[in-house]
């Protein structure tokens, strides 16, 4: 092939040489190549001597999370790659749960009328008296943040928000994170991918 | 009871609602029959191990060179071109990318400094590495966005060739303005806006979908038009594929000059052999390009001029410039209620003047990315039009190295065989 290349480039000389206007390059393609190996070599060096060990993947603060619900909307996966995560060692697991039961309703049950969950992922298992146990159905939890938000405001903030590293495709650009108005995203290396809060110091990230 | 002290406990809280401390409202329980409470579910991500992405870069880039250079196969390009999209687009869901990856590495040079993980450096590097060997072989049959257009391109027409340098500039622009993005950390643009994605991950905002059909539905009569008028990357491949040394021919062997490949290439990539006879006005040539290497400072000064004039306006790309602006145009009563982003940033801790401060620190580094942006345009321009008024005297049809995407076509147009070859 390159054989042939230079067949045609010496009879192109030779053809136009009379006016001497061929474009001839003012250094050869070989030291192009050499030029150009030298600055893979050096992007290489530089990338190397400029260690990312990890790979980078994204989460949310629940201590910055202002439960919008556009986790639920945002994410280009449907539905969304974000869950409700409920980190049981802060739960009360009060009776009267704030991430559980609308405002207002009328019985203390798990009758649709009651439950603010838009999409019956919460679910409720007494445990003994007075304590009942709170669980998340995966499959089902869209990620709107509404028991989240209801947890913060009446209860310990036991439920959170996290992107579910198993279901998120890692964009390069996470869509939620642009239309964050907590600006509660942020990159994080895949080996420490979690943000919750835990029952140490009520909030301290997970290392 | 328990009940009792919890609702008297909600009340207490309702009145300081919002409040959040470091202790909790309600007291962990102490389970008397023995029960434990399951741990919270946080499984890890499912990766796929980088040695596997750039081996499929890699071989699919082999493939398609040796498809382009060696077989000369329009239909296995396009072949290829299915395979990627397969792969690359609709398995991977179009990320990671090489188009994207200019931007982590913009980020790692001008932007937070943030490093490049090996993948996406391998990414970036490898296809331009390819483009200086063998042209633009990533276009033709790697890219999923490029090979999507490709399989698309139903009914390819010729556009006028001034036209098609005069919406090249935009290719320049879309890059500049995604580095500049980077710089002020306004976002990653070129993912963002990125017309094809939604239909591989089968999501994706209206908005996107619409620009995608549109520009496909462009794309079924003026090939590849993302490709052409924007990809931010295709312009470091036009540049590198310059230079290339085994570029790809139209010809197996030697030109006849039939002119039956003349109208074959739709991305107007086939530079056509000067005419013998050509009226010989080598000194009004001279004197155009000596103008124009004279105005090119001042059109260089002028576009970054441009670009500093408007970087109020630019400066609206960044989330906090907009926030700030919305928080003070509250403040002032201009608005009757509040913004969802202004809501949240008042539930944090920080006041309006620490973000007024922190808009107007970003508004200084937009006067510079601006001003370089515009100088960046300048450049480009006059570089185009510099090389368009050099006059080049060629015998044979050839491929225009920069804007060849070796998409094969013209292949078959050729009547000389490659048993013709003489060498």
């Amino acid at each position: 092939m390159s054989k042939e290349k230079t067949g045609t480039d010496t009879s192109a000389t030779d053809a136009a040489g009379g006016s001497g206007d061929v474009s001839v390059p003012a250094f050869s393609r070989r030291d192009f190549m050499r030029a150009a190996a030298a600055v893979a070599a050096g992007g290489g060096a530089w990338m190397v001597s400029h260690p990312s060990e990890q790979v980078f993947g994204w989460q949310l603060d629940p201590r910055k999370c202002q439960q919008c619900g556009r986790c639920a909307t945002a994410c280009v996966l449907t539905p969304s790659a974000v869950k409700c995560v409920h980190a049981y060692e802060m739960c009360g697991f009060c009776d009267l749960c704030g991430g559980y039961l609308q405002p207002g309703a009328k019985a203390q049950d798990s009758g649709a009328e009651n439950e603010l969950c838009p999409v019956a992922a919460l679910k409720r298992k007494y445990v003994e008296a007075p304590f009942y146990l709170y669980t998340i159905i995966e499959d089902l939890c869209i990620g709107c943040g509404k028991c989240v938000k209801g947890c913060n405001a009446f209860g310990n903030g036991s439920l959170q928000l996290q992107v579910k590293q198993e279901i998120c495709v890692h964009c390069n650009d996470c869509a939620i994170a642009r239309n964050c108005p907590a600006q509660a995203y942020q990159r994080v290396p895949v080996a420490k991918s979690y943000m919750l809060k835990t029952l140490e110091g009520g909030g301290a990230p997970k290392a | 009871m328990r009940r009792l002290p919890c609702i008297f406990a909600l009340l207490l809280l309702l009145a300081v609602a919002g409040q959040a401390t470091a202790a909790f409202r309600f007291p962990i329980p102490e389970f008397e029959s023995g029960y434990q409470h399951p741990t919270p579910v946080t499984p890890a991500p499912r990766l796929i191990p980088p040695a596997v992405d750039i081996a499929a870069l890699a071989g699919a880039l082999s493939i398609t060179a040796w498809l382009v250079l060696k077989r000369r196969s329009r239909r296995e390009v396009l072949l290829m071109a299915v395979a990627s999209v397969l792969y690359f687009g609709f398995y991977r869901k179009g990320c990671i990318c090489p188009v994207g990856s200019v931007q982590n590495v913009a980020n790692a040079v001008v932007g937070n400094g943030m490093g490049v993980p090996f993948v996406v450096a391998v990414y970036f590097f490898l296809p331009l590495l390819f483009a200086i060997y063998f042209g633009r072989v990533f276009c033709a049959g790697v890219c999923p966005l490029g090979a999507a257009q490709e399989i698309l391109a139903l009914f390819p027409v010729q556009i006028s060739r001034p036209l098609e340098h005069v919406l090249g500039l935009f290719a320049y622009a879309y890059l500049g303005f995604a580095v500049l993005a980077i710089y002020t950390g306004a976002g990653f643009l070129v993912c963002q806006y990125d017309p094809f994605v939604g239909f591989f991950r089968l999501g994706g905002t209206f908005n996107m979908f619409l620009a995608g059909g549109i520009l496909l539905l462009i794309g079924i009569f003026v090939a590849r038009p993302y490709c052409r008028f924007l990809c931010p990357y295709g312009v470091l491949l036009r540049w590198a594929s310059i230079f290339s040394k085994w570029h790809v021919t139209i010809t197996p062997a030697e030109c006849i000059q039939c002119r039956l490949c003349e109208n074959s290439c739709p991305y107007n990539a086939i530079v056509v052999p000067t005419p013998e006879n050509a009226p010989d006005d080598r000194r009004a040539g001279a004197r155009r390009l000596g103008l124009l290497l004279l105005a090119t400072p001042l059109i260089v000064i002028f576009a970054g001029w441009t670009g500093l004039a408007s970087h109020q306006f630019i400066a609206r790309i960044h989330p906090t410039i907009r926030l700030a602006e919305r928080v003070a145009a509250e403040e002032q009563g201009v608005y009757a209620e509040r913004s969802v982003e202004s809501e949240a940033f008042r539930a944090g801790s920080k006041t309006p003047a620490d973000l007024y401060a922190q808009a107007e620190a970003l508004r200084i580094r937009f006067k510079t990315a601006s001003a370089c942006f515009g100088a960046f345009m300048g450049v480009a321009f006059c570089g185009r039009m510099i090389r368009l008024s050099v006059i080049r005297r060629n015998r044979d049809y050839v491929a225009d190295q920069g804007a060849c995407l070796s998409c094969a076509r013209c292949f078959a147009y050729c009547p000389v065989g490659k048993e013709d070859a003489a060498f």
